[in-house]
C-alpha cells in the first residue's frame, strides 16, 4: 500500500516537471510579441525590443525557464507583463474564485445525480426510471451558458430575486456571497447533475447484475436494500473517475459561466491574459491548472484504494 | 490530461478577443460635449462647473468594456487608461472642454511667442498632487522630459517637437518647440500633457499620483477601479465621492448589470441592436452623440491591384455604406467620406462623394476580376462587416476572401508586416489624420508628398491655416480613395435618469466624471 502511494508520489512529480517544460514552450512558440500588443498600434521597433529586454524575452529559452521555475517552486510567478503586477497574489484570488464556483456546482450536482441515479437504475424497467433518464438526456444537451441566461433572465431580471452577476467574497460578506453564486451554482449544477445521472444510473445497473448482490438478495434484503449495503461503494468507483474528470473540466471550463455571470475567476482570467499576450501570467495559470488536475487524478486514485481493498493488493 | 488546458487556451482565444474589442477599436467610450445641461463650465477645468454638491457622499457605479491593463500611461498604449484616468486623476496645463477647444488648467493662462515658437504658462499656486507635495514649474518640466525620456508608446511622439522645457520660477514655466507646432498644445491635452510629481512615479501602475478631483483607491485587474473624492484637490469639490468603474468582457452582462442595477451607467453600448431593453424613459435615458473612431476598411495602397486608383474607386463605389451602418450597428453612428470626423474643426461631409454605384464601379474596373484578402482583427464591428463587403464586392466582379485573426495576431501580422489586402480597424483616436495618412510606412502605405506637406505646414502655420491645411488634405484623401472610411462609431450612453452631466459627444480621451451627479 506504501510502496503504491509512493510510486504514485513519483509518477506525479515526474509529470508536473514534463508539464511546466510543456507549457513552458508552448507559450514561447505562441504567435504575437507581448511588447507590441501593450505598446500597440504605431510602436516602433525600437521600442518593442526595449520592452522585450526590460521584460527578459530577450534571454534564452532555458534561461528564461530556469527563472520562471524557480520562481514559481518558491510561490512567485513573476510579474505580470501587461499589469506590472506580480501575478500570485491575483492568481490566488482568481483561481479560489473559481473553486468555490465549481465546487458548489458539483455539490448541487451530486444531490441531483446520485438520487436520480439510483432511482433511474433500480426502475429502470419503471416509467419513473425511464422518465428520469429521458429528463437527464435532455439535460445533457443543454450547454451551461444557456441554462445561465435563462436563470438570468428570470430569475434576476424578471422578479429581482437574484443579482444578475458579479461576485462577492465571502469573507466580506456571505449572504451577498450566496445570492452571487445562487444561479452560477444552479446553471452548473443542473447540467453536470444531468451528465452524473446518466453515470451513476450505469455504474448503479452494472452493479446490480454481479453476483454478490444477487447473495445479498437471496439471504432475503429488498433491491435497495442490497443495493445501499453492498453495490453503492463499488458504484462510486466509475463515478468517481467521472467526478475527477468533471472537476477538472469544470475548473477549465467555468470560463464561459464566468462570462454570463462576470465572474472574476481564473477562466476570465486566463482569457483576459491570452488577449493580452500576457505569456508569463497565462503560462503560471496553465501551470497551475495543470497541477490541480493532476493532484485532482492523483486523490482519486487514492481514493480507490480507501474505497475497494482489492485495488491494494492488485 | 496535462495538455488539455493548453488546448483550451487556444480554444478560449475567440472569446477572448472580445475583451479586446478595444485597442484600437470599440473603446468608443471617452466623452466630452455639453448633452446634460450642466456642463458648461469650461474655463479652467478646475471652476468644474457648478455641480456643486460637495458634500453629497454619491457613489457611481460605472460600466466599461475595455479594461486597463495597467494603470500606468508611459508604458502602456492601452485607450482605458486615459479613459478613466485623464482630467480624474491627473490633469494638464491645459484641457479640452466639452467642445473640443482648448482651455487652461493647472495653467492660470499662457502667452505664445509672435514666432509661434515658444509657450509661457502661468501655472496656478495652489496645487498639490495627491500625495502632498506642491505642484511647481519643476514638476512640470520633469512630466515633459520624462514623456520625452522614458514614455514608450508611440504617443509620445507628440512631445518630439520640445526643444526646451524650463522652469523660470515656481510657477512660471517656458517651453522651446524646435519649429512653431499647433498640434503640440493640443496634445498637451491629452494623456502625455499629464503633469506628474517628481516623487510620485515609483510606483504608477498600482499607485497613480496627480493632482486631479479624484485619486485612486483600488484596482482590480480587468474587475473593477475605484475612484474616490480627493479632500485636497484645488478646484471645486466633484459632486461624487466614489466613483466605481466595472469591467464586464461580455456585453449582455454589461446590459444585464445595468438593468438589475449593479450598475448606473453604461458607457459604450457594445450592441446598438440591444438598446430597445433600455427603451423605458422613466428608469432610462440614452445619450447619443458621436466619438472620433473612424471605422476604416483600408486598402495596402502600395500593392497591386489596390495601387491603382481606379481600383479603388470601383470599391468604393461598390460598397454601399449606409446599408452596413444600418445592418451592423443598427443605423447608429454617421456616415463620412473621409478620415474626420463632425467635431473636428476642418470637418466637411465628403459622403457622397463616391455615393452607392455598383455600375459605375464595373465601368472603372473595365472588365477585369480580382481576388483580395481582407484580413480583420477580431471585434464586433469588423467580423460583422465582412460578409457584407463581400456579398457587395462580388456584384462587381471582386472575389474576397475573410481572414479573422486575433487582435494580437492582427497586429503582428497587418499591423507591422502588411501582409494584406484590405482590412478592418476603427481608429479611436483623436485627430489622427496626419498620423496615418502623412506617414508612409503607415499600414495603409499611403504615400503622396502633397499630402504630407500639407500636414507639416499646416502643423506649422496659424490655427486658421492648420484647418485650412487639413481640410485640403482630408479633400486629397477622398478623392484618392485612400480608404474607404465606413462609418464614425456612435457615443451611445445608457443611464439611470437620475445621473446627471454625462456629456453627449466624445472629443477628448477622458470619460470625465467631474461633472457627473448622481440621485
Amino acid at each position: 500500500m506504501l510502496r503504491r502511494l509512493g510510486i504514485r508520489t513519483l509518477v506525479l512529480l515526474a509529470s508536473v516537471l514534463v508539464a511546466s517544460v510543456i507549457d513552458f514552450l508552448v507559450m514561447a512558440v505562441v504567435p504575437g510579441s507581448p511588447a507590441q500588443v501593450t505598446l500597440g498600434i504605431g510602436a516602433t521597433p525600437d521600442a518593442v525590443a526595449a520592452l522585450e529586454r526590460e521584460v527578459g524575452l530577450d534571454r534564452a529559452l532555458p534561461v528564461q525557464y530556469l527563472n520562471w521555475i524557480g520562481g514559481v517552486v518558491r510561490g512567485d510567478f513573476g510579474v505580470s507583463y501587461s499589469s506590472r503586477q506580480p501575478i500570485s497574489a491575483d492568481l490566488l484570488d482568481r483561481f479560489s474564485v473559481t473553486l468555490w464556483l465549481v465546487l458548489g456546482g458539483m455539490v448541487l450536482s451530486l444531490l441531483i445525480a446520485i438520487p436520480m441515479g439510483v432511482i433511474a437504475a433500480v426502475r429502470h424497467r419503471k416509467l419513473s426510471g425511464i422518465l428520469i433518464s429521458g429528463v437527464s438526456q435532455v439535460g445533457v444537451a443543454i450547454p451551461a451558458f444557456l441554462a445561465g441566461l435563462l436563470l438570468v433572465s428570470f430569475f434576476a431580471l424578471r422578479w429581482n430575486w437574484f443579482p444578475p452577476n458579479g461576485y462577492v467574497v465571502p469573507a466580506d460578506d456571505p449572504v451577498q456571497f450566496f445570492r452571487h453564486l445562487t444561479l452560477p451554482w444552479i446553471a452548473l449544477g443542473v447540467v453536470q447533475g444531468a451528465v452524473l445521472t446518466r453515470y451513476v444510473r450505469s455504474a448503479v445497473l452494472d452493479e446490480m447484475g454481479q453476483d454478490y448482490l444477487r447473495t445479498a438478495r437471496s439471504k432475503g434484503l429488498r433491491p435497495l436494500e442490497a443495493l445501499m449495503r453492498h453495490g453503492l461503494r463499488n458504484a462510486a468507483v466509475p463515478v468517481l473517475t467521472v467526478l475527477g474528470v468533471q472537476l477538472v473540466t469544470l475548473m477549465v471550463g467555468a470560463v464561459v459561466i464566468e462570462r454570463v455571470f462576470a465572474i472574476p475567476g481564473i477562466g476570465s482570467m486566463l482569457t483576459d491574459a491570452v488577449a493580452n499576450r500576457d505569456l508569463i501570467t497565462v503560462q503560471g495559470i496553465v501551470f497551475v491548472l495543470v497541477v490541480f488536475a493532476l493532484l485532482v487524478s492523483f486523490l482519486v486514485d487514492v481514493l480507490y484504494l480507501a474505497i475497494d481493498p482489492r485495488l491494494r493488493t492488485r | 490530461m496535462r495538455v488539455r488546458p493548453v488546448h483550451s487556451v487556444l480554444a478560449l482565444l475567440s472569446g477572448a478577443l472580445v475583451v479586446l474589442a478595444g485597442c484600437t477599436a470599440g473603446s468608443s467610450t471617452q466623452p466630452t460635449s455639453s448633452a446634460g445641461g450642466s456642463a458648461t463650465g469650461s474655463t479652467g477645468g478646475g471652476s468644474a462647473s457648478g455641480s456643486g454638491g460637495a458634500s453629497s457622499g454619491a457613489a457611481l457605479s460605472v460600466g466599461f468594456v475595455l479594461a486597463p491593463k495597467t494603470l500606468d500611461m508611459s508604458v502602456d498604449d492601452g485607450a482605458a487608461i486615459p479613459q478613466a484616468l485623464l482630467y480624474n486623476v491627473y490633469e494638464g496645463l491645459v484641457r479640452l472642454d466639452d467642445g473640443g477647444k482648448i482651455v487652461p488648467l493647472l495653467a492660470e493662462k499662457y502667452e505664445v511667442s509672435s514666432d509661434n515658437k515658444s509657450y509661457t504658462f502661468t501655472l496656478r499656486k495652489d496645487v498639490k498632487f495627491s500625495d502632498g507635495a506642491a505642484f511647481t514649474a519643476a514638476d512640470a518640466v520633469f512630466s515633459i522630459e520624462r514623456v520625452q525620456k522614458d514614455w514608450k508608446p508611440a504617443v509620445k511622439a507628440g512631445m518630439d517637437v520640445v526643444s526646451k522645457a524650463e522652469a523660470v520660477d515656481d510657477s512660471t514655466l517656458k517651453v522651446t518647440l524646435s519649429k512653431p507646432s499647433q498640434s503640440w498644445l493640443y496634445a498637451m491635452a491629452t494623456r502625455i500633457g499629464a503633469m506628474y510629481s517628481k516623487t510620485g512615479v515609483g510606483d504608477l501602475a498600482a499607485k497613480p499620483i496627480g493632482t486631479g478631483p479624484f485619486t485612486v483607491k483600488s484596482y482590480q485587474t480587468n474587475v473593477q477601479l475605484v475612484l474616490e473624492r480627493n479632500p485636497n484637490y484645488w478646484g471645486a469639490a466633484p459632486a461624487l465621492a466614489t466613483v466605481n468603474l466595472k469591467y464586464y468582457a461580455d456585453a449582455n452582462a454589461l446590459n444585464n448589470a445595468l438593468l438589475g442595477k449593479q450598475i448606473d451607467v453604461i458607457s459604450t453600448v457594445q450592441a446598438p441592436e440591444t438598446l430597445s431593453q433600455f427603451a423605458d424613459t422613466s428608469k432610462y435615458q440614452t445619450i447619443e452623440g458621436t466619438t472620433t473612431g473612424e471605422v476604416l476598411l483600408s486598402f495596402n495602397n502600395s500593392k497591386a491591384p489596390l495601387d491603382d486608383k481606379n481600383v479603388r474607386q470601383a470599391i468604393t463605389y461598390a460598397i454601399d455604406r449606409k446599408a452596413i451602418m444600418d445592418t451592423v450597428w443598427a443605423g447608429k453612428g454617421q456616415l463620412i467620406g473621409t478620415h474626420s470626423v463632425p467635431t473636428d474643426p476642418w470637418y466637411e461631409d465628403l459622403y457622397s462623394k463616391y455615393p452607392y454605384d455598383p455600375a459605375k464601379a464595373k465601368e472603372l474596373l473595365g472588365g477585369k476580376t480580382y481576388t483580395l484578402r481582407l484580413r480583420v482583427p477580431n471585434v464586433p464591428y469588423a467580423t460583422a462587416t465582412a460578409p457584407i463587403i463581400v456579398s457587395q464586392l462580388k456584384q462587381v466582379g471582386i472575389t474576397v476572401t475573410v481572414d479573422t485573426l486575433d487582435f494580437p495576431s492582427w497586429l503582428e501580422q497587418v499591423f507591422k508586416n502588411v501582409d494584406y489586402d484590405m482590412s478592418i480597424v476603427a481608429h479611436v483616436e483623436p485627430r489622427d489624420i496626419a498620423n496615418i495618412w502623412g506617414n508612409p510606412k503607415y499600414y495603409t502605405r499611403y504615400d503622396n508628398p502633397e499630402v504630407q506637406k500639407l500636414f507639416t505646414d499646416g502643423d506649422a502655420g496659424t490655427a486658421e491655416e492648420f484647418d485650412a491645411d487639413y481640410k485640403k488634405a482630408a479633400e486629397i484623401l477622398a478623392d484618392d480613395a485612400a480608404g474607404d472610411w465606413l462609418w464614425v462609431l456612435p457615443n451611445l450612453i445608457v443611464a439611470d435618469t437620475d445621473v446627471k452631466g454625462i456629456l453627449q459627444n466624445q472629443v477628448s480621451e477622458s470619460f470625465d466624471f467631474t461633472k457627473i451627479s448622481a440621485g
